[in-house]
């Protein structure tokens, strides 16, 4: 169907394209005749004049098809392949993976569901809503078991939160190894949730507030996994959430309830919640000792670190992207942080030398992610592309290297480092570390 | 029991005239019964372990017969999770993290087991047989000794060899925590040097990734991305260190030094004189994985012919000479 389109390129480039190099070759040398070699912002205009005309497209001749022609309405044919994506060689199983999230394909803040970020330890659970139960028991005047029914009917709160794997960026604590931000930023989500204040589920069943210290969240898959929560969270913003950005959660959310822990690693918002035990001790369990810990140059492994300190990446131009042509483009990305909300941030195009200050696109919520973005006028030369968030409490993005000093290389969790991006002459960009 | 609750709530609601700020009617009790069948967790002190032992004698052929496929009989498998071994290599280059090297307490083990494994049949162990499994999965570590007996008493006296391994001395514990790496705001000549100091090598990308045009929405070019991945070009002749460069393993492989993964000589050196390792590493390259040098996986390389990838594994183990 595109084929009937004008060939030539009548829209501005926008930065998330590809071009196959002749169709890049000859559009560089129609650009050199034209506007004798210097481009730049004048690109589109000059552009129009080789346009051969809009025709009547064949869209326009026929009748379209009738509303609920897809009851389920599913993305336009022509956005295939955004997708999620395993990355090649990473997991031995797919039961126990990650497909990450394609964030150099989002606009906005808001995750479609199809493409929020997945992460089994077992495999995604199919669960019959009308057979689960929650259970909240242990230092508690009375432990009760609620349906989904049960839960619905509690008062509700619906708040837009990111969810970060504490492993996101990983990858690239001792070198880059990842080409894409979907790989090397893509355990990361954000979604308006819609559930129940755990508060309110544990006030219902009068938690024990002067002995209640830890809760133990577990899920009812395969692996029923489970993750202390400190009771200061857990009476906080902890929700039990059901809905995911207005319609029930997915199932590789947990469907129909999960734990959502705002700001904190993805670990503990615990999916397909089926149990909350409160208690006075934390548990240690596997995914608190073993996994999701930081391992120190001195061999201790910090515990219980849960909080995704402020971050922010380029989404575009971001790697493996190709720029069409020097002039204009926008640079775009996200924000967010666990502590709180967005304050700034600030792009550098000199590999960190210089800084100006980006725009924040509203809505700036806190532990949520936030839109950026900047003008940049590309002069063709090697440029190195780097954002810096600042959040309301002050904190500043670090510095792979200032990470580093303190953390090593072997801690894989919670790298909130600034992300370089090296755009080379031929419009090529690259995962770098500078 | 719905009927009565919700009578309840709306008595609560006369007597003070709104629905009671904590209690809304909703739910039922839990019975001590249900309680037991789902409080499963165990925690450091032992608190959650049932009734039940078991030995890591009589574990070996349950381990054998249940975990060993995917774990190996040593617990040493990184085609999985290796489960034993890398004790005391937390602080060294290349730490090996295992319930032997890693956790704390042995109830963890006991719990994960019990919880989680055997990964396709979970939750399928009795008490008795997780108390063996767990006693010679850490005897595979050399944790207890063969006959020693595991129950709920003698488990959690077991002493892992990382027990004062953890700290909780850090900011990243609660949101008011103070972080413990701080950046500045400069904003004019931050840096004196900008210095590219780490990139992927150029076949890394598309040997392992394909053509990455088809990660990105190609609108504006009005032209559909192409389909077919980028393929290494076809074999002219058949030498080694060809063959190597054909199949994009010195993409990730120096001959002497580490690339992405090991130079080809680190490893004729790690296996001089395993006489398995021929057969192992030709497993490892058709399979893929990560453990060996490190965390980094290398992607399976069975599009590679076998002929072919019996030949390279040769010439690496031999040195991989010119
Ligand atoms: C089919 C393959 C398979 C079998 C069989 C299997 N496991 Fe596992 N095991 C796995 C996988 C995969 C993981 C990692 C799961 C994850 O990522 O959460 C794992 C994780 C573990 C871990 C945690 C390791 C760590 O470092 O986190 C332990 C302990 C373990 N298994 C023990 C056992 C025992 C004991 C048995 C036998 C009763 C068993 N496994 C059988 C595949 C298997
Ligand atoms: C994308 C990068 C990549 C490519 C391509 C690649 N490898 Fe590897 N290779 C690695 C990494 C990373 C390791 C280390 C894995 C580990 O720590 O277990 C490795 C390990 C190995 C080992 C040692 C395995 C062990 O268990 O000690 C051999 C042998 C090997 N590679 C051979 C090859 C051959 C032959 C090819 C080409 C057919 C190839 N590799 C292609 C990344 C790669």
């Amino acid at each position: 169907m595109t084929k009937s389109l004008p060939q030539a390129g009548r829209v501005i480039p926008a930065p998330e394209n590809v071009l196959p190099s002749e169709a890049m070759l000859s559009r560089r040398n129609a650009l050199k005749t034209l506007v004798g070699g210097s481009v730049g912002l004048a690109a589109g205009s000059a552009l129009a004049a080789t346009d051969p005309g809009l025709g009547i497209a064949p869209w326009a001749k026929v009748l379209g098809k009738p509303v609920a022609a897809d009851a389920y309405g599913m993305p336009s044919q022509f956005e295939k392949n955004i997708v999620r994506r395993e990355s090649p060689g990473l997991t031995r199983t797919s039961q126990s993976s990650v497909a990450f999230t394609p964030l150099q394909n989002l606009f906005g803040i808001i995750t479609p569901n199809g493409l929020h970020f997945e992460r089994h330890h077992g495999g995604r659970a199919e669960v019959d809503p009308y057979q689960h139960r929650l259970m909240v028991h242990g230092l508690v005047r009375e432990a009760k078991v609620f349906t989904m029914e049960d839960l619905l009917r509690l008062p509700s709160v619906s708040r837009i939160h990111f969810i970060e794997c504490g492993a996101n960026t990983g990858m690239n604590w001792a070198n880059v190894a990842v080409p894409t931000v979907q790989y090397s930023h893509g355990m990361l989500s954000c979604s308006e949730w819609t559930g129940v204040l755990l508060s309110t589920v544990l006030d219902a069943v009068g938690i024990d507030r002067k002995q209640a210290k830890f809760i133990l969240a577990e899920g009812a898959d395969a692996a029923g996994l489970t993750r202390t929560v400190p009771i200061e969270m857990a009476l906080d913003d902890v929700m039990l959430a059901y809905g995911q950005n207005g319609e029930m959660l997915r199932a590789e959310q947990g469907y129909p309830l999960r734990l959502l822990v705002p700001g904190v690693q993805g670990v503990s918002s615990v999916k397909w919640l089926q149990r909350i035990e409160v208690g006075d001790k934390p548990w240690h369990t596997r995914e608190e000792t073993l996994h999701y810990s930081d391992l120190m140059p001195d061999g201790l492994s910090r515990q219980f670190t849960g909080i995704q300190e402020c971050k922010s990446v380029i989404t575009s131009p971001s790697g493996g992207q190709k720029l069409l042509d020097k002039g204009y483009y926008q640079i775009s990305g996200f924000a967010w942080s666990g502590r709180g909300a967005i304050k700034r941030v600030d792009v550098s195009t000199d590999g960190g030398r210089n800084w100006r200050t980006a725009e924040l696109q509203t809505p700036v919520l806190t532990k949520a992610l936030t839109r950026f973005r900047a003008d940049f006028i590309w002069d063709g030369s090697p440029t190195l592309l780097q954002s810096r968030a600042m959040d309301d409490t002050g904190y500043v993005q670090p510095k792979i290297r200032q990470l580093r000093e303190v953390r090593g290389t072997r801690s894989i969790y919670h790298n909130n480092a600034i992300q370089t991006w090296l755009l080379d002459a031929n419009g090529e960009v690259h995962n770098v570390e500078v | 029991m719905w009927k009565s609750e919700l009578a309840a709530a709306i008595l609560l609601t006369l007597a003070v005239g709104s629905v009671h700020a904590k209690d809304y009617g909703i739910g039922r009790p839990a019975t001590p019964g249900e309680i037991a069948a789902w409080d499963t967790d165990v925690r450091p002190d032992g608190l959650g372990l049932p009734k039940g032992k078991g030995s890591a004698a009589e574990g070996e052929p349950l381990y054998e017969a249940q975990c060993a496929s995917c774990h190996g009989s040593f617990g040493e498998s990184n085609d999985y999770m290796a489960i034993a071994g890398g004790v005391g290599t937390l602080k060294s280059d290349a730490p090996l993290r295992t319930v032997g090297s890693k956790l704390d307490y042995a109830t963890t083990l006991w719990d994960y087991i019990q919880r989680a494994m055997p990964f396709t049949a979970p939750k399928s162990l009795t008490a008795d047989q997780t108390y063996a499994i767990t006693a010679y999965v850490l005897h595979l570590s050399n944790i207890v000794p063969l006959d020693a007996v595991l129950d709920q008493n003698t488990l959690p006296q077991v002493k892992m060899p990382n027990r004062e391994g953890f700290t909780l001395k850090h900011g990243l514990g609660s949101v008011k925590g103070k972080p413990d790496v701080q950046n500045t705001a400069c904003m004019k000549d931050c840096e004196k040097t900008v210095k590219v100091r780490s990139e992927l090598p150029a076949d890394f990308t598309a040997s392992m990734y394909g053509d990455l045009s088809q990660d990105f929405r190609s609108i504006a070019t009005m032209s559909k991305v192409s389909t077919t991945p980028t393929k290494p070009a076809a074999a002219v002749a058949a030498s080694p260190a060809k063959l190597s460069a054909q199949y994009a393993c010195s993409a990730c492989h120096g001959i002497a030094n580490k690339v992405v993964g090991p130079g080809m000589r680190e490893i004729a050196a790690k296996y001089k004189g395993h006489a398995d390792a021929e057969a192992k590493l030709l497993a490892k390259l058709a399979a893929g994985g990560a453990g060996a040098w490190g965390s980094v996986p290398m992607p399976p390389q069975a599009h590679v012919p076998e002929a072919d990838r019996k030949t390279l594994i040769q010439w690496i183990l031999a040195g991989a000479p010119d």
